[in-house]
C-alpha cells in the first residue's frame, strides 16, 4: 500500500481540562500525534490586577498579591512589601525579617508540594497527591495560626509583618520539620525511581541553558537546565544572607530534572526553616515608623497622636516619594518582580507584575514542538503553571 | 555586630563602585546612541531613542563585559500629559555581573517600536501584552495578537483614559443561550474617594486662597 499523508489537524485543549492546571486553552496543530505548533490562549482568568492597583493605596494593593499565585501567597506579598520599603526607605526589624523568611520557605514547600504531586497525577500517579495534600494541610494550619487565613494571608506588610506569632507556634513548626523529611523520602520512593514516571519525564521537554536564558525562564526550571542562579543567594533580601543553604541544579534540563530540583529545594527550605526558628531574634516585628506602619492597638487607647496616625493610614494611606524601581524575589516558581512607579501620591502610578509563569507559558510552544500529545501534559505539569499569576 | 556592619558597608561600597564602573563602560560602549546613563537606587538606568532600541539591546547582550543575558521584563507606562505619551521599559539582568539595568524609551501614540524578539525571545509575549494593554505597535513582531483580553475586545485597558469599570460587561443570556456583551450599567455610581490631605498632598490652589496669598 502506498504511504499515506495524514492531514495536519488542529486540536483544542482546554480551557476546562484538569491537566491544564487552570483555565488554559491550548490550540495544538498536530501531525498525527506529533505536535507541530502549540498556541496557548491565556487571559481567561485576567482580572486587571495592575489596573486595580493603580486605584488603591499602597496598603490596599497588598492583598491582590495573594491572589496572583494562590499556591504560595506570602512569597508574592514579600515582593510588594520589599518594593514599597525600598521606595519609602524603611528598615524591617530583625524579627520581622526572620518571620518573613520563615513563611516564605513554608510557602515554597506549599508550592512544591502542590506542583510535584499534581505533576505526578498528570503522568498517572495518584497516591502522591493524596499524601501531599495532607502535608499541605499542616502548612496551611501554620498560615492560619499566624494570620488567621489559610490562603489569602495579607500578612506581610511594608515594614515587617502584621502581627507577632502566637506562643508555641514556632515549636510546632519545629516538630513538623522533624516529620516532614520522612514524607519527602516516601514521595521519592513513589516517583524518583518509578519506571513509568521516568518514561514519561526523562528527555521530555528539554530546555538548554541558552534557550532558557533567552526565553526568560527563571527559578527551578532554569536551575533544572544547569544554571546556578537563585536570587536568594545572588541578591539576598531580608535575612537570606544569614541563612546557610544550597542551591540544587539539574544537569539535563528535562521534566525529570525539574522534578528533582524541586524535591531537593524542599529539603533546603526545611534547613532554612530550622535556622529561622533556632535563631529567631526577639523584638518588634513591624518597623516603628507610624508614618508608614500603624500604631499598636493599646497605644491608640491613650495616645491622641497614635489615633490620628491610625486614622490617616487607613484612609489616606502613606505617600511614596516619586521614582521607579524594579524589585524581584525568588518566588517558588521563579523570579517574581514588581516594577513600581510612584508619583509622590498615596497610590502607585503604575505597578507592573513580572510573573515567572508568564514566561514559562510563552515557552510551551518551544518546548512541546516535536513531542507527542501526551508529553505536552507532562511539560505543562513540570513547568509549574498557575493561572492566577500568568493572567493577573 | 560592628564587624558585620563594617563588612556590609564594605560590600555596599564595592557594589556601588561596580555599578559606577559599569555605567562608565556603557557610556563608552553606547555613547552615540544613548542620551543618558546613571545609577538610581542601585539600578542602572539608560535612556535611548526609539530607533536605537535594538542596537542598544543587542550590544548590551553581546558585549563580553556587560553580558546582560536575560530580559526580565518589558512593559510600558502611560503618561497622557507628555508629548510622547508612552514610556517603554526594558528590564535586563546580567547574571555574570549580578546587575540589573533598565532601558527607558519615550514612544508617541501611533509610533511603531522595533520588536525586541530578534534579540530576546522573551520579548515575544511581553510585547503582545504591551500591545494589548497600551496599543503600542511593535514593528517586525512575528505574531502581534491580543494576549490577555477577551476575543473581540476593544480598547487598551492600561491606558490612563480607560475607565476602571471598562466599557462592556458580559452575562449569560437565557433566551439566546449564549454569553452576550452589553454596555456596563452600574447599579451604584463608581466611587473613587479622594483621601488626599489638602495640607500635604494637594498641589493646586484651594478656592479662596488667592486672597490669603495677596493676589486678591
Amino acid at each position: 500500500m502506498a504511504e499515506m499523508q495524514i492531514k495536519p489537524i488542529t486540536m483544542n485543549f482546554g480551557p476546562q481540562h484538569p491537566a491544564a492546571h487552570g483555565v488554559l486553552r491550548l490550540v495544538l496543530e498536530m501531525d498525527g500525534e506529533v505536535i507541530e505548533r502549540a498556541d496557548p490562549h491565556i487571559g481567561l482568568l485576567h482580572r486587571g490586577t495592575e489596573k486595580l492597583i493603580e486605584h488603591k493605596t499602597y496598603l490596599q494593593a497588598l492583598p491582590y498579591f495573594d491572589r496572583l499565585d494562590y499556591v504560595s501567597p506570602m512569597n508574592q506579598e514579600h515582593a510588594w512589601a520589599l518594593a514599597v520599603e525600598r521606595a519609602v526607605g524603611i528598615e524591617v526589624p530583625r524579627r520581622g525579617q526572620y518571620i518573613r523568611v520563615l513563611y516564605c520557605e513554608i510557602g515554597r514547600i506549599l508550592n512544591h508540594l502542590l506542583n510535584l504531586t499534581t505533576f505526578a497525577i498528570d503522568v498517572g500517579a495518584m497516591t502522591p497527591l493524596l499524601w501531599g495534600f495532607e502535608e499541605r494541610e499542616a502548612l496551611m494550619g501554620f498560615y492560619e495560626r499566624a494570620c488567621g487565613a489559610r490562603l489569602h494571608a495579607a500578612y506581610f506588610r511594608p515594614g515587617g509583618v502584621h502581627q507577632d506569632l502566637p506562643d508555641g507556634l514556632l515549636d510546632e513548626i519545629l516538630d513538623w520539620t522533624g516529620t516532614f523529611p520522612a514524607f519527602i523520602n516516601d514521595l521519592e520512593t513513589l516517583l524518583t525511581d518509578n519506571r513509568i514516571f521516568k518514561q514519561r519525564t526523562v528527555d521530555i521537554g528539554v530546555i538548554t541553558e541558552e534557550a532558557a536564558l533567552d526565553l526568560g525562564i527563571t527559578g527551578p526550571c532554569l536551575r533544572g537546565s544547569g544554571v546556578a542562579w537563585d536570587l536568594r543567594k545572588s541578591q539576598p533580601y531580608d535575612a537570606y544572607a544569614e541563612m546557610d543553604f544550597d542551591v540544587p541544579i539539574g544537569k539535563t534540563g528535562d521534566c525529570y530534572a525539574r522534578y528533582l530540583v524541586r524535591v531537593e529545594e524542599m529539603r533546603q527550605s526545611l534547613r532554612i526553616i530550622r535556622q529561622c526558628i533556632e535563631n529567631m531574634p526577639d523584638g518588634p516585628v513591624l518597623a516603628e515608623n507610624n508614618k508608614v506602619t500603624p500604631p499598636k492597638r493599646g497605644e491608640m487607647k491613650h495616645s491622641m497622636e497614635a489615633l490620628i496616625h491610625h486614622f490617616k493610614l487607613y484612609t489616606e494611606g502613606f505617600h511614596v516619594p516619586e521614582g521607579d524601581s524594579y524589585t524581584a524575589v525568588e518566588a517558588p516558581k521563579g523570579e517574581f518582580g514588581v516594577y513600581l512607579v510612584a508619583d509622590g501620591s498615596n497610590k502607585p502610578y503604575r505597578c507592573k507584575i513580572r510573573a515567572p509563569g508568564f514566561y514559562f507559558m510563552a515557552a510551551v510552544d518551544y518546548l512541546s514542538r516535536g513531542h507527542m500529545l501526551a508529553d505536552s501534559v507532562a511539560i505543562i505539569g513540570s513547568l509549574d503553571i498557575v493561572f492566577g499569576e500568568i493572567d493577573r | 555586630m560592628t564587624d558585620a556592619t563594617a563588612v556590609d558597608a564594605e560590600n555596599r561600597d564595592t557594589a556601588v563602585s561596580a555599578l559606577d564602573s559599569m555605567c562608565d563602560h556603557i557610556r563608552q560602549l553606547l555613547g552615540a546612541v544613548i542620551s543618558d546613563a546613571g545609577v538610581v537606587r542601585g539600578e542602572i538606568v539608560v535612556r535611548t531613542g526609539i530607533s536605537d532600541v535594538i542596537a542598544v539591546l543587542s550590544s548590551l547582550r553581546d558585549d563580553r563585559h556587560a553580558a546582560f543575558n536575560q530580559l526580565s521584563d518589558l512593559t510600558a507606562v502611560d503618561y497622557p500629559e507628555r508629548p510622547n505619551r508612552f514610556e517603554m521599559v526594558y528590564q535586563l539582568l546580567s547574571m555574570r555581573n549580578n546587575m540589573r539595568l533598565r532601558i527607558l524609551v519615550a514612544v508617541g501614540e501611533g509610533q511603531a517600536v522595533p520588536s525586541a524578539t530578534t534579540v530576546y525571545s522573551a520579548a515575544n509575549w511581553a510585547e503582545r501584552e504591551a500591545w494589548d494593554m497600551f496599543g503600542i505597535f511593535f514593528a517586525g513582531h512575528p505574531d502581534l495578537r491580543r494576549l490577555l483580553t477577551d476575543y473581540g475586545f476593544e480598547g487598551h485597558p492600561l491606558r490612563k483614559d480607560f475607565p476602571l469599570t471598562g466599557h462592556v460587561e458580559v452575562r449569560y443570556d437565557d433566551t439566546q443561550r449564549r454569553v452576550v456583551n452589553e454596555p456596563v450599567s452600574l447599579v451604584q455610581e463608581f466611587r473613587d474617594f479622594d483621601f488626599l490631605s489638602p495640607w500635604e498632598g494637594m498641589q493646586a490652589q484651594i478656592p479662596g486662597d488667592e486672597k490669603a496669598n495677596g493676589e486678591g
